[in-house]
């Protein structure tokens, strides 16, 4: 597979099929994994860094379930390239930084995506569309066992998998679910839901993860303790939050809809008709309009258009995806002008 | 939108803070928020809190044993620790044994691992997982008010720790 291949492809998470899509967009498990005897990623020489990554990229041909994968080399990669990757979800930001002897090995599906040489030696990854956090738990589990038949971990008994940095050592699982809640925002509610999450020892971050602000009314929810819990009673607690998260901005979408019809209504058409008709627009502005839309193909307030192309449009309008699509470096202006005409065609029903 | 405290520079930087029950949100321009994280950077820089975290509870004398301790495997000192916020190798985590014991419970409430083990685990680390996992199990049991379970489980660990027992004399007896 060819990174340029992807353009084209939906991604597995993106086609809005999954339990609850229309809250929820994507749920995530991530496990980090470090080589026993090898200095982690930011502590080694450029020779162990080597060391590592081949060692570890040898161990992921002998799995089985890995075997549709390929191995993208940071070096190998441009700036627009890696930015691709990085608007579909498929590696960090951090990632992109300081590219020597550092790789991302991904599947045809963009299902796993596995970032080599991150902050950890090993960072594994499993998306799925929709709330669906179990799934790709059981997923990335049994990646997790087949690479430790390959591959010695770094591991202590009393303390778990061992990491870069103490806050993630233990069971070394993030698990994240990247909620869409429009009503809790214009109900004004999200203050109140967003520091309940935080008491309860969970992080909430924008669209594009650490250090991104929430812009859409998306919000990743993910747990911050990956020590004195197994995996499947954080994964279970991160459940449990999410279904109540979801329970508020359903009674809150209730609310608008019985209370303020004509208000939600007029805006999700003006949202509708700004991208149905933009000459130029911003990729910020695309994202808030985009996401009334998809409110309003929720509540069946707009019938023209599916959520799974309402998904795409918010991927294929970032800034990097419309490079590659158009194979060419534009300026910001260009950018905004070739977003309005790809929207555009897109609506077109 | 225009940055908050200079009021003339557009705001690219977007801040919250979240205070007890307060969640501040702050729009800054580049300088305004360079100047700011200088600041913060000494209250809040990550690595900052992770040693402040560690030192908690240290008494004044560890001090010097604290600052030259290096891993044998990586070089990594506690010093650079306290700069980077990472640590270097998995050995580190051995070297530094008594200082991220009580550093990772404060990150993470607990410092005891009850998830899951990589397969190729030798027979004794095979035990001590089953003895912790039985342990958790009593624990739990006895909250749950399920005495019969609870007696149960107690006697299965009764049983390893004997086993375990055994299996030491017969080492130092060889």
């Amino acid at each position: 597979m060819q990174l340029n291949d992807l353009i084209n492809h939906t991604s597995e998470w993106l086609k809005g099929t999954g339990p609850n899509s229309d809250i929820v967009i994507s749920s995530r498990v991530r496990l980090a994994r470090n080589l026993d005897k090898f200095a982690f990623p930011h502590w080694a020489n450029k020779k162990q860094a080597e060391q590592a990554l081949n060692t570890i990229e040898e161990a992921i041909t002998k799995v089985d379930y890995l075997k549709n994968t390929t191995n993208f080399k940071m070096v190998d990669l441009d700036s627009v390239d890696k930015q691709f990757l990085i608007e579909r979800h498929l590696m960090s930001y951090e990632h992109a930084q300081k590219t020597n002897s550092k790789a991302v090995v991904i599947d045809d599906e963009e299902i796993v995506s596995i970032m080599l040489n991150e902050e950890d030696h090993i960072r594994m990854q499993v998306m799925q569309s929709g709330f669906n956090l179990f799934e790709a738990w059981n997923i990335i589990n049994s990646i997790d066992d087949c690479l430790a038949r390959e591959l010695t971990f770094a591991f202590l008994s009393d303390w778990g998998y061992l990491t870069a940095c103490p806050t993630n050592t233990g069971t070394g699982i993030r698990g994240s679910v990247m909620l869409h809640l429009p009503a809790l925002v214009m109900t004004r509610q999200i203050n109140r839901v967003l520091a309940a999450i935080a008491k309860l020892s969970f992080t909430t971050r924008g669209l594009y993860g650490e250090g991104t602000q929430a812009t859409g009314n998306f919000f990743q929810v993910s747990n911050q303790v990956s020590l004195g819990h197994s995996e499947e009673e954080i994964i279970g607690n991160i459940n449990g939050l999410i279904r109540q998260i979801i329970e508020q901005e359903n009674q809150a979408r209730e609310l608008m809809f019985s209370r303020n019809r004509a208000m939600l209504e007029d805006k999700i058409h003006r949202s509708f008709g700004i991208l149905k008709n933009a000459y130029i627009i911003s990729s910020q502005e695309t994202i808030e309009l985009l996401s009334m839309v998809r409110l309003g193909c929720d509540l069946g307030v707009v019938k023209d258009i599916g959520r799974r192309n309402v998904n795409e449009l918010f991927i294929i309008t970032q800034p990097a995806h419309l490079q590659k699509r158009e194979n060419n470096k534009l300026s910001t202006q260009e950018r905004d002008v070739k977003r309005a005409e790809i929207i555009r065609s897109k609506l077109k029903i | 939108m225009l940055c908050d405290i200079c009021g003339k520079n557009p705001a690219t930087v977007h801040l919250t803070e979240i205070i007890d029950d307060q969640m501040n949100e702050l729009h800054l321009c580049e300088e305004c928020a360079r100047q700011k994280s200088a600041q913060m950077e000494q209250q809040f820089g990550l690595s900052d809190l992770l040693a402040g975290l560690a030192e908690f509870e240290k008494p004044a004398t560890k001090e010097k044993e604290l600052v030259t301790a290096k891993c044998a495997s990586c070089g990594l000192s506690y010093a650079d620790f306290k700069k980077i916020g990472r640590l270097g190798c998995g050995e580190c985590y051995t070297t530094f044994k008594k200082y991220l014991g009580p550093l990772l419970k404060r990150i993470h409430g607990s410092n005891m691992h009850f998830g899951k083990s990589p397969l190729k685990v030798t027979k004794v680390l095979k035990k001590k997982i089953d003895l912790q996992d039985l342990r958790h199990n009593l624990q739990k049991a006895i909250e749950m008010e399920e005495f019969e379970e609870a007696a149960r489980i107690r006697d299965q660990i009764k049983e390893l720790e004997k086993k375990q027992a055994e299996n030491n004399n017969s080492k130092k007896a060889s």
